[in-house]
């Protein structure tokens, strides 16, 4: 369970460039939900993110994860129970490292990194077996350098990374959004399956409004700070792109875009 | 001829040291640091002082160790927990070391000929007694230089030396695997300066002098000395980096011995070297000398 609780946050504050994004702004993704967020650019959406894994301070409020407050913890710290995919391919492996030593890298994650033996052998036909799973034929290709692969490889290998270890709370910040369309398709069936099999509590940041239809349990649309659209459940499920398309425009038209 | 071969590979063992910590800092942190031509002399004034004052010269190489490691410790502490940027980091280090090298040493320190160092000391003639001083020399710094490697070699492949690794390549995902990227940084700092200023010391035992002033241009040396290693042996994957940074040293001191030879006179020798540099660079591409933050075109 994942809660932000009356969250105030100003840039720039005592500016003349100073401005409000959130006033008491609340959420709360119950365990094992998969929430899609959508909105325009401004609307708080990576701002959210950000809160939540601690790269950004907050002015007034609480973050907590299982009633626990974490606004103490460096950003750092949160991620021993959190996991991100970035938007940027790049920026979920190491691109000089191989695919085994970023795997190892990975699944020694809230473990101590200390002098022993960084790649254990033995545990390369697990990772095949993982690997093998994203049906993209990198199941051969341990020992080949993450940055000789393509971004959808990549961005393949880096959600297996984020999630190797036991998560509180996945984080998808727009994963999809620098793919192909097809790549894009693959990404996101594979994020839908691995945060199922792993019962994963996840948010996902995105501008498809089709990926937020289709999947996920709950969507969300913000606005300057707002949710102005909440769908779980029977709602969600009933939900067609075009009802998301239509709020979505009505909000763009009263910004003047 | 022999004794000029002997003496130059000699000193590209011993500079292979400093590669080493260099190595640590520019390729595998990304960081440029400056704290070099500080550390460097750190490490020869400190060990002439304690030569001089009868410490075993073996001790005198760890105590050099010793202070290079605060050395770059403290540059660390700047650069991340103080937020000053690496380079200026590096030049506040450098900068204060050089008035702490007088206090300890003065401008110069001659360590006399009756003083035993590491070429010289029971241990050493114990097993290599049969040889001449610059055999003795030859093999000592290169099963220094050996050793070094091999420690090293065996860092960079435990769970700590990768992470180290994932600081320079990819800082992000090191955040993301929960670990601070600072602390890291600095522990990075910490073995490079450790390596240089022990390349000091041996620099010291082996001319038995300290100079303030010899730590003047370590750091472009050391870099070319990286540059030329890692570029030799770019297409050839199984070469580990460590190795090509010893070859690279090497090469590095043949040029300059080749110059030499050539009638370059010795005052010459720094614009020679930076000038040595440059071509390396450009014919190398690789002027990625961080003075640029990279991925500055990666918000596409």
């Amino acid at each position: 369970m994942l809660e932000l609780r009356h969250i105030d946050k100003t840039y720039n504050p005592g500016t003349v460039t100073e401005m409000c994004l959130f006033r008491d702004f609340n959420l709360s993704v119950p365990e094992g939900q998969f929430v899609s967020v959508v909105g325009s650019n401004g609307s708080g959406k990576t701002s959210m993110l950000n809160i939540i894994c601690g790269s950004i301070p907050v002015d007034a409020g609480e973050v907590a994860i299982n009633d626990k407050i974490i606004n103490s913890q460096k950003e750092f710290q949160r991620y021993r129970r959190m996991g991100r995919v970035y938007q940027d391919p790049s920026l979920g492996t190491c691109p000089s490292m191989t695919i085994l030593e970023n795997m190892s890298l990975a699944e020694n994650k809230g473990k101590p990194f200390g002098l022993g033996r960084a790649v254990n052998r033995k545990r390369a036909e697990v990772y095949r077996t993982q690997l093998a799973a994203l049906g993209l034929g990198l199941e051969n290709k341990l020992d080949t350098r993450m940055g000789s692969l393509s971004g959808g490889q990549r961005q393949a290998v880096a959600l297996l990374m984020a999630t190797m270890t036991p998560l509180d709370f996945l984080i998808l910040d727009e994963h999809t959004a620098a793919l192909d369309p097809r790549t894009a398709d693959l990404i996101m069936q594979l994020t839908d399956r691995v945060v199922r099999e792993k019962k994963l509590t996840a948010i996902m940041v995105t501008h498809n409004l089709r990926y937020a239809v289709e999947y996920g349990d709950r969507l969300l649309m913000m606005d300057r700070g707002h949710v102005v659209m909440d769908k779980a459940g029977e709602e969600k499920s009933t939900l067609v792109v075009d009802d998301v398309l239509s709020v979505f425009n009505a909000i763009s038209i009263e910004c003047g875009n | 001829m022999l004794d000029l071969i002997i003496s130059t590979l000699t000193q590209g063992f011993i500079y292979a040291l400093l590669s080493y910590g260099i190595y640590i800092t520019y390729k595998i942190l990304d960081f440029p640091d400056l704290t070099v031509d500080g550390s460097f002399p750190l490490g020869a004034a400190v060990t002439a002082v304690l030569l001089t004052s009868g410490w075993d010269p073996y001790l005198s190489l760890l105590a050099a160790v010793a202070v290079g490691a605060l050395a770059g410790f403290v540059t660390g502490l700047i650069h991340v927990r103080l937020g000053v940027r690496d380079l200026l980091a590096g030049i506040i280090t450098m900068t204060a070391l050089f008035s702490i090298n007088l206090q300890i040493a003065g401008s110069n320190l001659y360590v006399e000929r009756e003083i035993d160092t590491i070429f010289t000391a029971p241990a050493t003639m114990a097993l290599f007694g049969g040889m001449s001083l610059m055999g003795r020399k030859l093999v000592v710094s290169l099963l220094l230089a050996v050793l070094v490697k091999l420690l090293l070699d065996v860092y960079f492949s435990t769970k700590n030396g990768l992470l180290l690794r994932a600081v320079g390549d990819n800082s992000t995902l090191v955040t993301t695997l929960a670990r601070d990227k600072g602390s890291m940084k600095i522990l990075g700092l910490v073995i490079a300066n450790a390596l240089v200023a022990l390349s000091g010391s041996v620099v010291c035992q082996e001319q038995r002098a300290f100079s303030s002033t010899m730590g003047t241009g370590q750091m472009v040396f050391g870099l070319a000395t990286v540059i030329i290693g890692t570029t030799l042996f770019k297409k050839l994957s199984f070469v580990k980096g460590t190795t090509a940074v010893v070859a690279g040293s090497i090469v590095y001191k043949i040029c300059i011995q080749l110059a030499i030879s050539l009638g370059l006179p010795a005052n010459l020798l720094k614009l020679v070297t930076a000038a040595l540099f440059l071509i390396i660079l450009v014919l190398g591409e690789q002027k990625k000398l961080s003075l640029h933050r990279k991925g500055g075109a990666k918000h596409a």
